[in-house]
């Protein structure tokens, strides 16, 4: 068992799409264009089927195994959709039956001249070190990943 | 209370990665500890650059090295990354990740706008933490 602890904290990402608002806004609430971008390779099927009740008071759920066989959970609640343009949601990650974080997050869509301005924003408490892995190096190679990636996704454009 | 939470190195270690030398450098480290003048074998730099690079590296936490006789060996410093922020800092990778893919869902389902219009990828813009 873990210490009891909580950190909070808050992060931004932007991007900009060549894409309408609509179109930015269709692809969060359509649980199958969802799927296909949300999906973490990483992560297998546990057999069970994505939910998403996409509208004010309506509930979200998916849930998966790791690369390791741990089960993951995430549920999400909607408080508030003004389509094409804002969703704010709040979010819960398990693993096992271990609440992880509880976060609210933001997304935000602006149109622009040539596309849209997504604006994801997560305030979260992050919940007594559960996702601290033993293996150090691991945590490293996760971010250097996701950095190679957001690297490679720069130099095509 | 959340300010002390806020990683300060996250920007630096973007920035220290932004340097294609530098992440050969770390791509080098993450397979075991080399010597400067290892690290320096793939790269056409003097040996002084190459400590300047270290040296930024080692500033944000990525790197840390050791001077043992006339040797500096350098290894990757995980424990740099396993401070008290990463759990935020993955989470937001994570999220770097996914509003790429986003983008190339969207790429590939036509953006609704004139052909034209906005032709290329999704551009990223600043990140930012609180």
């Amino acid at each position: 068992m873990n210490e009891r602890s909580v950190k909070h904290g808050t992060f931004t990402v932007e991007r900009r799409y060549p894409a309408h608002p609509a179109k930015v806004f269709g692809a969060w609430a359509d649980i199958a264009a969802k799927e296909i971008w949300m999906d973490d390779p990483d992560f297998k099927s546990d057999g069970t089927k994505a939910e998403l009740d996409f509208r004010v008071g309506g509930h979200e759920h998916f849930s998966g195994l790791a690369p390791d066989g741990t089960p993951y959970r995430y549920e999400a609640l909607y408080y508030d959709i003004v389509p094409d343009q804002r969703i704010v949601y709040s979010y819960e990650m398990y693993t096992g039956d271990a609440r992880m974080s509880v976060s609210l997050a933001t997304v935000e869509i602006v149109p622009e001249r040539d596309g849209s301005k997504l604006t994801y924003t997560e305030q979260g408490a992050f919940l007594d070190d559960i996702e601290k892995i033993d293996e150090r190096e691991e945590g490293t190679n996760f971010i250097l990943d996701g950095l190679g990636k957001y690297l490679a996704s720069q130099s095509g454009s | 209370m959340l300010d002390q939470l806020v990683d300060p190195d996250l920007d630096r270690i973007f920035h220290a990665l932004a340097d294609p030398g530098r992440r050969l450098m770390v791509d080098r480290l993450s397979r075991g500890k080399a010597s400067v003048t290892q690290l320096g074998q793939p790269l056409a730099m003097s040996l002084a650059a190459v400590l300047q690079h270290v040296r930024v590296l080692e500033a944000c936490g990525l790197v840390r090295s050791q001077k043992i006789g006339r040797t500096r060996t350098c290894s990757i410093n995980p424990v740099g990354l396993r401070s008290a922020e990463t759990w935020i800092s993955e989470r937001r990778a994570l999220w770097e990740f996914r509003l790429d893919r986003l983008g190339g869902y969207l790429a590939d389902e036509g953006g609704g706008l004139p052909p034209d219009a906005g032709a290329g990828r999704a551009q990223p813009l600043n990140q930012t933490e609180r």
